[in-house]
C-alpha cells in the first residue's frame, strides 16, 4: 500500500514540472518580459528606463534561463526560470505584479472560498444523489419522465442566469438576505446563503442525470436481481444494495472535485462580493496580474493532481477487489 | 457593381466544415451502415424535433458568415464590413434609439426634458424615433401590434404550406408515388418512418413565430433597446454565428491533434503511448479557466504590441474569436484523446487488424484504413456532446472578459453588459433575458439532439461519459 502511494506520488512530479515549464512559456516566452512592462505602463510613450525600473522592481530584468554574468550555480539560480517558475514547487508564490505577497493572499482568502464551496458541495451531492435515487426507485413513471425532462432544461440554462437572476429574485424583489457582501466570522453565515443556494441549484440538472444514469446501469446487475429473489423490498434492494455498490464510481467521481474545492467558484465570489480564490482570480484576470494568475495555474494543478491521488487512494480503501500491484 | 466579397478565417472554417458534411451525406448516402444510425436518429420525435430548431440556427448563422464589403447608394464602399444576414436585417441594424427602452415600446426608458411645440419644456418619456413611426399621433400602439402580428402568422403559415407541398412533392417524386398519398404520409404520420407530423408541427411553429416576430420587429423594437439604443433582437441573433462557431470549430480545431495522438497512443503502445498520455494529463491538470485565462491575457498582450499584423476592427475580432476556439479546444482535446486511445487499444488486437499487419501493410496505413473508421462514431458523439457545453462556456468566459472580442456580438457579452442592468430602477431585464431565451432554446435542443446522436450510434458510451 505504502509503496503505491509513493509511486503515485513521484508519478505526479513529472506532471508538475511539466505544468510548471508550460506556464513558463506561456508567461514569459511568448511575450517577453518588456512587452508586459509596456502594458503595465500603458502602451504609449514609455521610456527604455521606465521599462526597466518596472522590471527590475518585480524581478523580471534578470535573463529567462541562463545568466552569463553570474559565477557558480548563480549561473542558473539567477534567472527568471528559477526565481519564478521553480520558486513555485516550494509554494514560494512571490509578489504579485501591485507588491503585495501571494502567498499570504492566498492562504487569507481559501477559506471564504472554502464557505461556498464546502456547502455547495455537499448540499449538492446529497440532494442529487437524493433525488436521483428517488426517481430511480419510480423508473419508467411519469414522475422518472418529469424529472428527466426538467433536469435537462435546468442543465440547458447558463450558470450566469442561475446567479443573475437567483440574486435578483431573493435578494431585491424579495429583500430576505443581502445581496452582497462578506462579514468575518459566523456573521458571515448570511452572505454564503444565497450564493451556496445558487451553486446546489445550478449542479442539480447534470448531476442528477449523471447520478440516475449510474443507478440505473447498477439496476441492471446480477446481485441485483439476487436481492429482489430472495424477497427483499424494493426500498431494501435501493438503499442497502445499490447504494452501497455504486460508491465506488461515485468516490471516484466526488475525491477528485475535494481539493478543488479550495479554488472557489469564479463568477459566483466575484459577482457577490466573497473575498475568496475566485473573486482573486478574476480581479487579477482583469487588472491583468500575471504574476498571481500564473500562482493560480500551479496552485489548481497541483490541487487537481492531488485529487488524482486521493481518488486512487480512496478507491483502494472502498473496493477490495482493487489489487494493489 | 457587385460588392467584393470577404472571408474571415472563421467564415473559410464554418464553409469547410459545411463541405465537409455534405460530402459526407453523398458519400454515406449509398452505404446503409453509416446511414442506418442516421436514419434512427431523424425517427426518434425528440431527435427530429431538436434538429430542425438547430437547422434554424444554422440558417442564421450560415447568412451571418458572409461577409462582403459594405457600399453606399453610389456603389462607394464606406469600410464597413457586413454579412448577408445584416443586409436583410438592415431595418434593425440601423434603427438606432437614444437609449434604453423596453419591449415594443413607443417611450424611452428614461425621462428627459422635451420642447413642445409652444415653447415650454417638459419632463417626459421622449418617443421613439424609430418604433411605430408610421402610427398617427395618439393612436394605439397595441392594435397595430395586433394587427402585425396577425399579418405575420398568416405570412408564416403561408409559408410553411409552401414548404409542406415543396416536401410532399419531393417525396412523390423520391418515391414515385402520388403527391396527396404523400401528403397524407405528412399529416397522418407513419410508425416505422420519419414521424411527419412531428416536423410539420416544428415547422409551423418556427416559420408562424419567425415570421410574426419579423414583421414585428421591421416596426417596433421587439426586444427593445439597449444602453446605446441598438435593437436588442438584433443583438441576439447576430450573437447566433459566435456561439455555433464557439460550438463547432473548437472540435473541429483540435480533431487532427487529438484523433492523431489518441489513434497512436492506443496503436503503438510503449513509449509513444507513455509520452501522449503524459502529454494530455500535463495539460488536464491545468484547471480549464485559468489555462484559457492566462492564453487569453498573453494573447491580448501579444494583439495589443502588433496591432499591425490586423487590418480591421472585424478582422482583428475574428482572430481573438478563433484564438478562443483553439485555446478552448487545446483545453477540451483531452477528453476525445482518452477515448480514442481506448478504442485503439482495442482495436488493435482485432483479427483483421492483425492480418494486415502480418501481411506488411504499413502502421500509418493501418491507422488510416483500419482504425480511423472505426472510431469515427467517437469523434462524432463527442463533437454533437460538447456542443452545447461550449456555447455556455462562452458566455461566462465573455462574463469575465476573457472570451471573445468586445466588439463581437455574443450572448455573453450581452449578459455581461447587462449585469449592472438589472440594478437599476426600475429593472432593465429584457436584454439578460433575451440572450437567455436564445442560448437556453440552442442549447435545449442541442442537448437533446445529442441524446438522440447518442443513443441511435452507441447506447453504451452513454453510461462512461
Amino acid at each position: 500500500m505504502m509503496a503505491y502511494i509513493i509511486r503515485r506520488v513521484l508519478y505526479a512530479i513529472p506532471i508538475l514540472v511539466g505544468v510548471n515549464v508550460l506556464t513558463f512559456v506561456l508567461f514569459f516566452v511568448v511575450n517577453p518580459p518588456d512587452d508586459m512592462a509596456r502594458m503595465n505602463l500603458g502602451i504609449k510613450r514609455v521610456t527604455p528606463e521606465a521599462i526597466q525600473t518596472w522590471k527590475a522592481e518585480r524581478g523580471y530584468d534578470l535573463p529567462l534561463l541562463y545568466n552569463g554574468q553570474a559565477q557558480g550555480l548563480e549561473q542558473l539560480t539567477g534567472t527568471i526560470f528559477f526565481q519564478k517558475s521553480v520558486k513555485l514547487f516550494s509554494f514560494d508564490f512571490g509578489r504579485s505584479d501591485s507588491g503585495r505577497d501571494i502567498g499570504y493572499d492566498i492562504s487569507q482568502r481559501m477559506w471564504p472560498s472554502l464557505a461556498i464551496a464546502g456547502p455547495v458541495f455537499l448540499i449538492g451531492l446529497l440532494t442529487t444523489i437524493g433525488i436521483a435515487l428517488a426517481v430511480v426507485l419510480f423508473r419508467a413513471t411519469p414522475i422518472d419522465l418529469t424529472v428527466v425532462v426538467a433536469a435537462v432544461a435546468m442543465m440547458s440554462i447558463s450558470g450566469l442566469f442561475y446567479i443573475i437572476g437567483g440574486q435578483w429574485l431573493v435578494g431585491k424583489l424579495l429583500r430576505l438576505i443581502p445581496i452582497s457582501g462578506y462579514d468575518t466570522g459566523w456573521e458571515a453565515a448570511k452572505f454564503l446563503v444565497l450564493p451556496v443556494i445558487i451553486g446546489v441549484v445550478g449542479g442539480l440538472g447534470s448531476g442528477i442525470r449523471v447520478y440516475r444514469t449510474l443507478f440505473l446501469e447498477e439496476i441492471h446487475k446480477d446481485y441485483v436481481r439476487t436481492a429482489r429473489a430472495k424477497g427483499l423490498s424494493e426500498n431494501a434492494v435501493l438503499f442497502r444494495h445499490v447504494l452501497r455498490n455504486a460508491m465506488i464510481p461515485i468516490l471516484t467521481m466526488v475525491v477528485a472535485a475535494i481539493p478543488l474545492l479550495f479554488m472557489g467558484a469564479l463568477v459566483t465570489e466575484s459577482f457577490f462580493g466573497i473575498p475568496g480564490l475566485g473573486s482573486y482570480t478574476i480581479d487579477a484576470i482583469s487588472r491583468q496580474d500575471f504574476a498571481i494568475v500564473r500562482s493560480m495555474v500551479f496552485l489548481g494543478s497541483v490541487l487537481y493532481i492531488l485529487g488524482l491521488l486521493l481518488t486512487d487512494i480512496s478507491y483502494t480503501l472502498v473496493d477490495p477487489r482493487v489489487r494493489l500491484s | 457593381m457587385m460588392p467584393e466579397l470577404v472571408i474571415l478565417w472563421t467564415d473559410a472554417l464554418i464553409f469547410l466544415l459545411v463541405a465537409g458534411i455534405l460530402l459526407f451525406a453523398g458519400y454515406a448516402r449509398r452505404r446503409e451502415p453509416l446511414c442506418a444510425p442516421w436514419r434512427k436518429v431523424v425517427r426518434s420525435r425528440v431527435g427530429v424535433a431538436s434538429l430542425i430548431v438547430l437547422f434554424a440556427y444554422v440558417a442564421v448563422g450560415l447568412l451571418d458568415s458572409v461577409h462582403f464589403r459594405a457600399q453606399d447608394a453610389k456603389g462607394v464602399e464606406t469600410g464597413e464590413v457586413l454579412s448577408l444576414f445584416d443586409r436583410i436585417a438592415s431595418p434593425l441594424r440601423t434603427r438606432q434609439e437614444k437609449t434604453y427602452s423596453a419591449p415594443l415600446a413607443l417611450h424611452l426608458y428614461a425621462k428627459e426634458n422635451i420642447e413642445t411645440p409652444d415653447g415650454n419644456t417638459v419632463r417626459d418619456y421622449p418617443r421613439l424615433e424609430h418604433a411605430g413611426s408610421h402610427l398617427a399621433t395618439g393612436s394605439a400602439a397595441i392594435l397595430d401590434q395586433a394587427r402585425l402580428l396577425l399579418v405575420g402568422a398568416f405570412e408564416g403559415l403561408l409559408l410553411w404550406a409552401g414548404v409542406v407541398a415543396l416536401l410532399a412533392g419531393l417525396l412523390a417524386w423520391r418515391e414515385g408515388s402520388g403527391f396527396l398519398q404523400q401528403m397524407e404520409v405528412l399529416f397522418t404520420g407513419d410508425e416505422e418512418d420519419i414521424p411527419w407530423t412531428t416536423v410539420l408541427v416544428m415547422l409551423g411553429m418556427i416559420l408562424v413565430l419567425g415570421a410574426a416576430s419579423w414583421q414585428l420587429a421591421q416596426h417596433y423594437h421587439l426586444l427593445g433597446t439597449d444602453k446605446v439604443g441598438e435593437d436588442v433582437f438584433y443583438q441576439a441573433l447576430k450573437s447566433i454565428r459566435t456561439g455555433l462557431v464557439i460550438g463547432t470549430l473548437t472540435t473541429l480545431v483540435m480533431l487532427p491533434a487529438a484523433l492523431l495522438l489518441g489513434m497512436m497512443a492506443g496503436y503503438f503502445g510503449g513509449w509513444i503511448d507513455d509520452l501522449i498520455q503524459y502529454l494530455y494529463t500535463t495539460l488536464n491538470s491545468i484547471p480549464g479557466v485559468l489555462l484559457i485565462a492566462a492564453a487569453v491575457l498573453m494573447l491580448n498582450l501579444h494583439m495589443d504590441n502588433h496591432a499591425e499584423q490586423f487590418g480591421s476592427v472585424q478582422e482583428r475580432a475574428d482572430m481573438r474569436l478563433l484564438f478562443l476556439c483553439l485555446i478552448l479546444g487545446v483545453t477540451s482535446w483531452t477528453g476525445l484523446c482518452r477515448l480514442l486511445r481506448g478504442e485503439a487499444l482495442k482495436l488493435r488486437e482485432l483479427d483483421y487488424v492483425q492480418a494486415a499487419l502480418s501481411m506488411g501493410v504499413g502502421h500509418f496505413t493501418i491507422l488510416a484504413r483500419h482504425i480511423l473508421p472505426n472510431v469515427g462514431y467517437i469523434v462524432l458523439i463527442t463533437l454533437v456532446l460538447d456542443f452545447s457545453g461550449l456555447v455556455l462556456a462562452e458566455a461566462v468566459l465573455s462574463y469575465v472578459n476573457i472570451g471573445v472580442d468586445p466588439t463581437t456580438y455574443s450572448w455573453g457579452n450581452m449578459i455581461n453588459s447587462a449585469r449592472l442592468e438589472m440594478a437599476r430602477e426600475p429593472v432593465v431585464w429584457w436584454s439578460l433575458l433575451a440572450s437567455m431565451m436564445f442560448m437556453f432554446i440552442l442549447v435545449l435542443a442541442a442537448n437533446l439532439f445529442a441524446d438522440a446522436v447518442r443513443d441511435a450510434f452507441d447506447p453504451r458510451l452513454r453510461n462512461e461519459r
